[in-house]
């Protein structure tokens, strides 16, 4: 266990310097002009031209070599800091804080709403027969075809637009989660619950729990002492996997919701070319993906411990 | 060891589990001292904003009132008082003696006199904006409300320049030493209350105002990125206000009982920017027939579906000095263009391209994606051109690529929506854009006339109504004959507001919502 955890220590670093690096080398060596980049962002379309960009060059001092605007970077870092955003001057610490905060309430949510749907499902998908089984096959292979997006518009004109229950888009109150929730949760459960049907059909097949039911044991106490540890630990892993890969998704709820996450104000720094939000924001999403698998890690090996013993 | 590690885990999922719900309930309980929507007018628009500096987002906080400069405009486009109750010129038009308004506060108490009014101004001429491009030579304090302008040269475009909002009065403490804004705090009839960049602004009424009050105590701005959502916002009623409606979703919007949908023209043009230096278009003719084939009203029906809305001139008929209410428009005719493209030397070649001394009439036009109807546009061109046999490769980008492009020289053409209200007063962009040699970095490129240079300086001068309007109209017809640059359509703004407001007016110059002439209808 301490081997784990110093091995994701030293992974930690290396994300750090590696993600920063990257966002570094990447952002300057995509084309067209900085200033002129950075200026739009400032100043808006109607206001940027050669000027705003030889001011923003000027103040910015962008005229400066790669390299030496990476060593000031590296020896900012160094002391924790992560500069301030070339667009709205703000320190970017500040700005990812506002937008980590948001996004991670929604991920959370939903997650803890795909866990909710995938659970059920896959277990019903695994104990029942191969109708319901392909049903709910065919159902998920659906929701996974759809672009997120599409998923949103449809929760809209259904939940917001026709009952009119929760708020169309916005951000301040718990009402306004529910529907970008709900769109990530569907989309997220759409491949776990196969996931989590899989491993419980590979469980439900197993000699062990075929035994634990000839001893005598019900339905239930079977479940719950053969079944549930054993089916997890996979689904655990894999719900890892899709914490990575939520930032995808996650961009166009946060567009379609006026929700002001990580993803979105990412591809906005992106345009922008504004490097020390982009740098500070791949960088905290960097260690919040060690944290996770981490975490992940630790969990899969208090469901089953016997890789801790055998390592 | 194991042990360890499952109560530690065992803590940390419930410290887990009770931060999230401590979270949560923080979150509900910041949530719940917000405004409510009885009590708060929501707005939604496409703009972002990310940082409380009137030269960088100044448009949001005019537009919700919450800062206002020494001059207003109105929807003539003809300036009224705002902070300045009164003005003189003297008589060689350099000097401009500005008289403030007495009662005015600022939403943090202080009084606006001479001296904030001098800081706000001295900062927004070393920022980036309307001020800093101005002929001022000094701007000083007569009295503690009279200040003195002083111009290297004479320049009526000053009051224009100074409505702007990046000209906008800002109380002495909302600045720190470097003249960064640190607190937004104006003069308007609404003060900044929640400040969440780029998406939400709520802003309170301010009892202290000077002016007409507000009724509505909240007003809400939220940015909406995505058309669709927009659109759902004002069938839902969530949002009491939607600017920039989808042009598609008119018709059912019009149908809704709870709304009402307003089309307002507003100065700014879809228009097609082109290197007059290029060797394909360097001739007239060459510019002259590009224009004839385009499908203007085509573009107009099926894509912006604002039928009417295409032109062949710059300016809208409201800016009557540079509207050309004597030429035709310009209509569609392809076999023409063909002709005149012929006459110019160029040929058909087996793949349907014209071709002149070896060398195929390719073209690459760039546009952006910040209007996401200029794409389509753009593509409809590219289609309208191939039966002319011009084959023009169109590269989506960011707006900054135009400016960039003219710069350094290697932009062929673009396609660009061009706000001529942008100073109140279009000679301010008609100077940016065709003044300087060889044009400007959204106007001309390549194209330079002495004349006109020297006819928009001595226009910066003129105050004689009748010999001004003569002088622009002469102007306006050489860019009409010259095109430098093809119009293509007006906009439109498409606006949906809920029947609970009454009040509502459309600025064409963008530059207020009129907040506080709005009211809640008692239902």
């Amino acid at each position: 266990m301490k081997t784990l955890i110093f091995k994701r220590l030293v992974q930690l670093v290396g994300v750090i310097w590696g993600v920063g690096t990257l966002t570094f080398v990447l952002m300057r060596s995509l084309p067209g002009d900085m200033a002129y980049r950075i200026a739009a962002s400032r100043y808006g379309q109607d206001n940027v031209d050669s000027q705003a960009a030889a001011l923003v060059r000027e103040e910015l001092q962008l005229d400066q070599g790669a390299l030496s605007a990476y060593k000031d970077w590296l020896l900012d870092l160094l002391q924790f800091r992560l500069g301030d955003s070339l667009v709205s001057g703000e320190p970017v610490i500040e700005t990812v804080q506002h937008m980590l905060g948001h996004s991670l309430l929604l991920s959370f949510a939903g997650l803890a709403l795909s866990i909710a749907i995938a659970v059920p499902i896959g277990l019903l998908s695994a104990s029942k027969g191969k109708m319901v089984d392909s049903a709910l096959m065919g159902f998920s292979s659906l929701i996974r075809a759809m672009p997120v997006f599409v998923i949103g518009v449809l929760l809209l004109l259904l939940f917001a637009l026709h009952w009119n229950w929760f708020p169309v888009a916005g951000f301040g109150t718990p009402a306004h989660l529910v529907l970008p929730a709900l769109t990530l949760g569907l989309s997220l459960a759409a491949v776990s619950n196969r996931v989590v049907r899989d491993s419980a059909k590979r469980v439900f097949g197993s000699s062990f729990y075929l035994f634990s039911r000839v001893k005598g044991l019900s339905k239930w106490t079977t479940f719950k002492r053969h079944g549930i540890r054993n089916i997890a630990v996979p689904v655990v892993a894999f719900l890892g996997i899709q914490l990575v890969s939520m930032i995808e998704g996650i961009v166009m709820i946060e567009s379609l919701f006026s929700w002001p996450g990580i993803g979105h104000g990412l591809a906005h720094a992106i345009f922008a070319r504004d490097i020390p939000v982009i740098q500070g924001a791949a960088l905290v999403m960097g260690i919040l993906f060690v944290f996770l698998n981490t975490l992940v890690d630790l969990l899969c090996h208090w469901i089953d411990p016997r890789g801790v013993a055998e390592s | 060891m194991v042990n360890f590690m499952i109560t530690l885990l065992h803590i940390t999922r419930r410290l887990g589990l009770l931060s999230l719900l401590g979270f949560l309930v923080t979150y509900s309980s910041w949530s719940f001292s917000l405004p409510n929507p009885s009590n708060t007018l929501s707005i939604s628009a496409a703009f972002e904003f990310t940082s409380l500096d009137p030269s960088k987002n100044g448009y949001i906080y005019t537009r919700m009132q919450v800062v206002e400069s020494l001059f207003n405009v109105d929807g003539k486009g003809s300036i009224t008082q705002g902070l300045a109750n009164n003005w003189q010129v003297s008589s060689d038009g350099k000097v401009w003696t500005i008289n403030l308004r007495e009662d005015v506060l600022f939403h943090d108490g202080s009084v606006m006199d001479s001296a904030t009014v001098l800081k706000s101004l001295s900062i927004a001429q070393q920022k980036h904006g309307a001020l800093k491009k101005s002929p001022v030579e000094a701007i000083k304090a007569i009295d503690t409300h009279t200040i003195e302008i002083t111009l290297s040269r004479a320049y009526n475009l000053l009051p224009a320049v100074l409505a702007h909002y990046s000209s906008a009065i800002l109380s002495s403490e909302s600045y720190d030493d470097n003249g960064e804004v640190l607190t937004l705090s104006g003069t308007g009839p609404y003060q900044v209350y929640t400040y969440l960049p780029p998406h939400k602004l709520v802003v309170e009424k301010f009892d202290g105002y000077w002016g007409k009050q507000g009724s509505i105590p909240y007003v809400s701005y939220l940015t909406g990125h995505r058309a669709e959502s927009r659109v759902l916002q004002a069938r839902s009623g969530q949002a009491d206000i939607v600017f920039g409606l989808d042009p598609a979703s008119l018709p059912s919007l019009k149908r809704l009982p709870n709304l009402t949908v307003y089309s307002n023209a507003i100065p700014r043009t879809i228009v097609l920017k082109l290197n007059s230096g290029h060797p394909f278009l360097k001739d007239v003719k060459a510019r002259q027939a590009l224009s004839l084939a385009i499908n203007r009203a085509g573009i107009s029906n099926a894509i912006l579906r604002t039928p009417g809305s295409e032109t062949d001139q710059l300016m809208p008929p409201s800016m009557g000095d540079w509207y050309l209410s004597d030429v035709e428009k310009t209509t569609y005719q392809l076999v023409k263009a063909k002709e005149i493209l012929a006459s110019l030397g160029w040929e058909m070649n087996r793949n349907g391209v014209l071709e002149k001394d070896g060398e195929p009439f390719e073209m690459t036009l760039i546009t952006y994606a910040d209007r996401p109807e200029l794409t389509t546009v753009a593509t409809a061109i590219q289609a309208q051109w191939a039966e002319l046999g011009v084959s023009l490769k169109v590269d989506v980008t960011n707006s900054s690529a135009i400016p960039m492009g003219h710069k350094n020289g290697t932009l062929e053409m673009a396609l660009i929506a061009r706000n001529y209200g942008f100073i109140a007063n279009p000679l301010g962009v008609v100077l940016a854009d065709f003044g300087e040699n060889g044009g400007g970095d959204w106007g001309a490129m390549n194209w330079y006339s002495q004349d006109i240079s020297a006819d928009l300086k001595r226009l910066e001068q003129i105050n004689d109504t009748a010999q001004y309007h003569q002088l622009t109209q002469k102007n306006a017809r050489v860019i009409f004959d010259e095109k430098p640059m093809i119009p293509v359509s007006y906009y439109i703004q498409q606006t949906a507001v809920n029947k609970r407001v009454k009040g509502f007016y459309f600025d064409p110059y963008e530059r207020s919502f009129y907040l506080n002439n709005m009211e809640f209808i008692k239902q």
